[in-house]
């Protein structure tokens, strides 16, 4: 046996216009998702600031990024949707961005149709018109088979699926059964919702239990299983953009909060063995940019060995997303562990991560299979 | 005559060279002698001196022709210390006579240098080195041990810090010499290390005369011309890709995919962890080695030695660990002399014991992540004692 093959050279630096683009949003964000309002967010009743997202999906363009011009979207590719989310993962804000615009704006465009009803469904995604949602659980890996929970019977969809994130919020549930991905929507008769209490309070997750809902078939078995597939590699590949951008807060914040703060006569920040644990990190943070990088550069390109890099970046990422908020909490001690200071918010955030869309060890077996490392 | 030298007119003085010293009919001095002549050595050095005062980064241009053509190369790895060290500091420091004593044997690898720095109680805090050089007229006389000297046993010349002025605080008293390795009271003693080898020696000086003209910079101001020498000594990531599987990962999952037999799975999950972290190091150089050639260098480089030295070291550890029966035997324990260090011509015992060495080389880690968080990340230094007082009066 030899070595895998060497793939092709990615493009790991930032365009302009992805600058251009990250710019735009981190300006709204600092404008309107501020932490304070975040955690106030988190407990009201509607998770989301409907406007915020309104002028992030449609006056920005972010939620058309994926989709191509002919179908009502900006043409953009991954590289963009990816730098959208390192600056949602850095500021913790509630978005359906993942979820919608992203996972399954990806597994609807893996049907490669041009019209019909999965393409109507694109073009309002793309306008953030509407939002959907994969009914699939959160921690779902892409490998994983989601067809068992949910039977059809000539067109009404019966089962339950656990653990949907942005479920309740999203207009369209996407579904997929063994006969085939369907759309049902979320305000059809016969479609409940158990909102549920989730680790991370700026992600809502579901229960679904669909008791004879009419839907929409959108393809058969085996394009919809690809594309379910695609959807959530898809999501697992851009996810790591998010933890870059998670961690890069946390970073950011440790370094300026014990730069500030005095103990012993001293800035805690010029302590060695707080200074090494920084350090420490911010390779890690360097590691982290550099393969979710290839990660969305790989899907961007639909490069054959797009599956190998998003699996190498979520085996990374992950574990670099919660070290970091973990650190942030310990680093900042007191003020870390209360609900007024945001830490609290991005490490539930990075643990969360850690488990969407396959685990860093899904991930691992993944790669095993992939670079032919088999298990014994 | 001022005439800017572009990529063309390189290639066409190389092509010259080329016809006027064939190279499958020129002996391998006589061609690298020419080719100092000729200003293609070193493009960006001064004509006269190996250069053409070209920009730098016109030197593959020159360096792909003469490759191409079969030309034989000054062998940049044996003599890396004098090409990386040695040679920019005499371009920045030195007179026209040491210029023109020095560079060119340098340069064609007539003459191997070595650097005489560390110390056994001047390691990380080099500074703090006790070696003296005493004034006599003009000669100076060296009193002092050094350590970690690699070539110094091939050696014909030495870069030398000493103490000029104990009076002073640590970093104002050094003084920077070119040290005649062929003098007497210079006793070159292999230093036989962890694996077995002498990669490296111990330098003892004891009453060495060195002449006033080989001393470098101003008397006191030898810590300033050595910040110049280490500057140097980074080196450069930037150039070379890494295959995937390139670095010390490769022979481990070679064993793995080749011997199902010793494959276990407590070990599959530290391989794959391990993978998964080189395959990232492998990115992240690359990202810097893409931001190097856009024009926008990152601070990344100072941390990717970091990240190899761990990675050498766990993976190596995995290795030993997967061999089982076979991690127990060692290859040789006689202490050859190696010139290159090869981490993968060699076993797994070997790369395990050597690479304890990549956090320790070079600048240790613990004081490579105090440069990332103070120079990187902006944190505050530690409060420091030894700043203003006399290096006589340090604690030692």
């Amino acid at each position: 046996m030899t070595a895998p093959n060497q793939p092709a050279t990615p493009d790991l630096l930032y365009s302009e216009a992805e600058e251009d683009l990250r710019s735009a949003v981190r300006a709204l964000l600092a404008d309107r998702s501020g932490a304070p309002s975040v955690i106030a967010r988190t407990e009201s009743d509607t998770p989301y600031d409907q406007h915020l997202w309104k002028t992030l999906a449609a006056d920005i363009g972010a939620a058309g990024l994926l989709v191509p011009e002919k179908l009502g979207g900006l043409g953009a590719t991954h590289r963009e949707a990816a730098v959208v989310l390192e600056e949602l993962g850095r500021a913790v804000t509630p978005s359906p961005f993942l979820t919608s615009a992203v996972v399954a704006t990806a597994a609807l465009l893996a049907l490669g149709v041009e019209n019909g009803p999965a393409a109507e469904l694109l073009g309002d995604l793309a306008a953030g018109r509407h939002t959907a949602a994969l009914a699939v659980p959160f921690a779902a890996a892409p490998g994983a088979d989601h067809t068992a929970d949910v039977t059809a019977d000539c067109g009404a969809l019966t089962g339950t699926v656990r653990g949907v994130a942005d479920a309740a919020l999203a207009d369209v549930l996407l579904v997929p059964a063994a006969t085939g991905l369907y759309a049902v929507e979320r305000a059809a008769r016969g479609v409940v919702l158990e909102v549920l209490v989730p680790l991370d309070l700026t992600r809502p997750l579901a229960g679904i239990t669909l008791d004879g809902a009419a839907a929409t078939l959108l393809a058969g078995p085996d394009a919809g299983a690809a594309a379910v597939r695609h959807g959530l590699l898809t999501g697992a590949g851009l996810l790591a953009s998010e933890q870059l951008g998670v961690a890069e807060w946390c970073l950011a914040e440790t370094v300026r909060y014990t730069r500030e703060r005095h103990q012993f006569n001293r800035p805690v920040g010029s302590f060695q063995a707080l200074k090494h644990r920084m350090a420490e990190l911010w390779l890690q943070v360097v590691s982290a940019r550099a393969a979710a990088r290839n990660a969305a550069d790989a899907l961007a390109t639909d490069a054959a060995d797009a599956p190998l890099a998003v699996a190498v970046a979520q085996a990374y990422c992950s574990g670099v997303a919660v070290h970091a908020a973990e650190e942030c909490v310990q680093l900042h001690a007191g003020i870390g562990m209360t609900w007024e200071h945001p830490a609290h918010l991005y490490l539930k955030r990075a643990k969360a991560d850690s488990l969407a869309y396959g685990t860093a060890g899904r991930h691992r077996e993944a790669v095993a299979d992939l670079v032919e490392l088999p298990a014994p | 005559m001022t005439t800017t030298v572009d990529a063309a007119e390189l290639l066409r003085r190389t092509r010259e060279l080329l016809a006027a010293h064939p190279p499958a009919t020129t002996g391998r001095t006589e061609f690298l002698g020419a080719r100092f002549d000729a200003g293609l050595a070193w493009v960006h050095y001064p004509a006269g001196l190996g250069g053409l005062d070209a920009p730098r980064s016109l030197q593959p241009v020159v360096d792909a022709e003469l490759a191409a053509a079969g030309a034989p190369d000054n062998d940049p790895r044996r003599i890396g210390i004098g090409l990386g060290m040695a040679a920019p500091t005499i371009l920045g420091f030195g007179t026209d006579e040491q210029k023109q004593r020095f560079l060119r044997p340098l340069w064609i690898g007539e003459e191997v240098w070595c650097q005489l720095f560390s110390e056994p109680g001047a390691g990380s805090d080099l500074a703090a080195l006790s070696t003296r050089a005493v004034r006599d007229g003009d000669t100076w006389t060296v009193d002092g041990q050094k350590v970690w000297t690699s070539s110094a046993h091939l050696a014909r010349w030495a870069i030398l810090i000493a103490r000029t002025d104990p009076d002073l605080p640590k970093h104002r008293g050094i003084s920077y010499f070119i040290c005649d390795m062929t003098d007497p009271g210079v006793d070159v003693r292999p230093l036989r290390q962890i694996t077995g080898e002498a990669e490296f020696n111990e330098v003892f000086l004891t009453g060495v005369r060195i002449p006033d003209s080989r001393r470098l910079g101003p008397v006191g101001e030898g810590w300033k011309v050595a910040q110049t020498t280490l500057m140097n000594e980074r080196v450069s990531i930037g150039g070379a890709r890494i295959p995937r599987e390139g670095g010390m990962i490769g022979p481990v999952s070679r064993t793995w995919r080749e011997r199902p037999e010793l494959r276990t799975p407590d070990l599959h999950q530290k391989l794959l962890t391990l993978w998964v972290e080189a395959e990232v190091a492998r990115l992240t150089g690359e990202r810097l080695r893409q931001q190097l050639v856009a024009g926008q260098p990152g601070p990344e480089g100072s941390g990717m030695k970091l990240a190899f030295a761990r990675l050498n070291q766990e993976i190596s550890g995995l290795e030993v660990e997967l061999l089982a029966d076979e991690g127990l035997l060692y290859g040789d324990w006689t202490m050859r002399r190696p010139e290159l260090v090869d981490f993968t011509g060699r076993d797994a015992g070997y790369r395990y014991l050597r690479s304890k060495g990549n956090s320790i080389e070079g600048g240790t880690s613990e004081v490579l992540l105090n440069i990332v968080a103070e120079r990187v990340l902006g944190l505050p230094a530690e409060p420091r004692t030894d700043k203003d007082v006399a290096w006589k009066d340090l604690a030692r």
